[in-house]
């Protein structure tokens, strides 16, 4: 191989590396897209006697923003922003302690005839 | 401190989890080992976002995640079942809440998220993202809170319409959306605020002209839309496991408002623009004028005679049901039945209850195994080879005129075809129409008898019948 081809050769690798290195919010939309096409898949197998603790649990679950909160209480000095974010950090701990718990409650419930 | 790369990979593990948190309520007997796996998948997002190098105020947080858990443990615990639609729809608004507050905070301090610019402010994209995840946060805000209070009786169940309203909402929405706009140019606080208010407005707007019984399919909405204010956050902070959940939610939401409004064979379109159900009382007085036609009704002892002689019975529970407290006493009815020989099924319409399977789940907390409870596309078929239906507390779903006159209003919508069985009980106060106004001409048929009591006092009745 003469150096031309290498050269040419190299020259490709560096623009795949720089076509491959997409926007953030691509690569996060990508993300995004598909997580509702799997959802999409999961919840239509859920039986529909079990729709209401699927409600349950998906609002604990869209109360992972707390993973959000967090960040915003996470300074140590007090400011607006932190405050805001305790509070979210708050509202967040009721839908998932109270969501998970009460979808537990709800299924403990549903039982086979003896 | 775990590196970068070990955080997202943890994020990925608990976006797993919840994934199959959601797959095991395919079925009762996986559903409890799934809701395990989702609150692991939880802890695990929650524990790794904790030991990150930013979140340094672990006296806060604890006190404040301990104060949130302490109510929302105390609120899963005390609950009535009767009582999940409010409960689910009070716990979507502070999904709202929560998604606005850290927007906000996101907006006042972008340097805690480490989404800000050189100069300490947000990017075209930020600004893109936090506007979208504050506008729907705020909506789901309002609309949840709306709609809890009328699922609670706080408010009236009945539609609040009044002339220029979808106007009136159009031009909120473009108002919205044009600070919305300038907000992403300049990034100045007064768009932010003016978008964000019109946002918190429109939300009760939307939710005012929606009639009680259309409930099913509103918080069906807005459990989607809670799901979609977490993937815009997720969006805003570059967070994937915020978006995978976000978007999960927010594609659950939005099949069981599809089911929901199928099931009443209703557009979405149409329950958003709101008014259905208002003219209940007017239509009421035109069914008094047909109200003469005659009805065969019998007592308690008359039914326990009926159902206590048939091979097969099956029932079908409606909302009138929940709001009479009578499960219990129906389980205990249905006990005595089973004891004696008699074959007795459930049928369950979608929009039986006030949210998607609330009626399984009232009936399971009163003990009824949920192998005997049968949905719609199950058991019709069956009712031809019933000797008794027996239909409590339900009306407009078992109206034969959804599938046989072209000009009624429920026209198309798929019922439970109780008119096939051989004999057919109605246990209800009164001739009074159904939510849709209408008359049913199942309580005129030769093979119906109507039993006009409460629901729990019938049960208990025909039960003391049977003993």
């Amino acid at each position: 191989m003469n150096t031309a081809a290498i050269a040419q050769v190299a020259n490709e690798h560096v623009a795949q590396a720089h076509a491959s290195a997409v926007d953030p919010f691509v690569f996060s939309f990508t993300v995004f897209v598909l997580a509702i096409i799997v959802g999409y898949h999961v919840v239509w197998t859920v039986t529909p006697a079990l729709h209401t603790p699927l409600m349950s649990v998906t609002n604990a679950i869209s109360s992972i923003i707390i993973v959000g909160a967090l960040l915003a209480a996470g300074p140590v000095e007090m400011s607006l922003a932190t405050v805001l974010g305790l509070i979210a950090v708050g509202l967040a701990a009721v839908n998932i302690f109270g969501g998970f718990m009460v979808t537990q409650r709800m299924l403990a419930m549903f039982k086979k005839r003896k | 401190m775990l590196s970068v790369n070990m955080v997202a990979m943890a994020y990925l593990l608990a976006s797993v989890l919840i994934i199959f948190a959601l797959k095991g309520l395919a079925s009762p007997e996986t559903a409890r080992r799934g809701n395990a796996l989702g609150m692991l998948g939880m802890g695990i997002a929650a524990l790794v976002t904790l030991q990150m190098d930013t979140v340094q105020n672990y006296a806060w947080i604890v006190v404040a995640i301990a104060v949130g858990g302490l109510l929302g443990g105390t609120v899963a615990r005390k609950v009535p079942m009767t009582h999940m639609p409010q409960t689910v729809a009070f716990m979507h608004s502070l999904v709202g809440l929560a998604a606005v507050l850290i927007a906000v905070s996101a907006f006042i301090d972008p340097v805690a998220y480490g989404i800000a610019n050189a100069e300490g402010g947000l990017y075209m994209a930020s600004r893109i993202e936090l506007f979208l995840g504050t506008f729907i946060g705020a909506i789901t805000f309002t609309a949840s809170l709306i709609a809890f209070g009328k699922l609670q009786g706080i408010l009236s169940g009945k539609p609040l319409v009044f002339g220029g309203q979808h106007l009136l909402n159009l031009v909120l929405g473009v108002v919205m959306i044009g600070a919305g706009i300038i907000f992403c140019m300049n990034e100045a606080t007064l768009p932010f605020m003016v978008m964000l208010g019109v946002a918190l407005v429109l939300g009760v707007l939307l939710i005012v002209p929606i009639g009680g019984a259309d409930m099913p399919v509103i918080v069906s909405m807005l459990n989607s839309y809670s799901g979609w204010a977490a993937a815009g956050i997720g969006f805003t902070l570059g967070n994937n496991m915020l978006i995978v959940a976000g978007a999960l939610v927010g594609s659950s939401g939005a099949i069981l408002s599809y089911i929901m409004c199928k099931a009443m064979n209703r557009s979405l379109m149409n329950v958003l623009l709101g008014g259905f159900g208002g003219d209940a009382v007017a239509a009421g007085g035109a069914a008094g004028q047909v109200a003469d036609r005659p009805v065969k009704s019998g007592a308690a002892e008359d039914a326990a005679f009926l159902i206590s002689n048939a091979r097969s019975v099956v029932i079908v529970p409606g909302y009138g049901l929940a709001v009479a407290r009578a499960q219990h006493a129906l389980k205990e009815m249905v006990d005595e039945l089973l004891e004696r020989g008699v074959h007795v099924k459930f049928a369950i319409h979608p929009v039986a209850g006030r949210m998607p399977g609330h009626m399984n789940v009232l009936l399971a907390e009163a003990d009824v195994p949920y192998d005997i409870v049968f949905e719609m596309d199950e058991i019709n078929s069956e009712f031809a080879d019933t000797d008794v239906a027996l239909v409590i507390g339900a009306n407009d779903v078992t109206n034969p005129s959804a599938k046989t006159d072209p000009s009624s209003p429920i026209y198309g919508m798929p019922i439970l075809e109780v008119s096939k069985a051989e004999h057919v009980i109605v246990i209800k106060r009164s001739l009074s129409p159904g939510y849709a106004g209408l008359d049913n001409d199942l309580f005129y048929m030769d093979k119906t008898m109507m039993l006009f009591s409460d629901a729990k006092q019938a049960c208990e009745s025909i039960k003391q019948a049977l003993a």
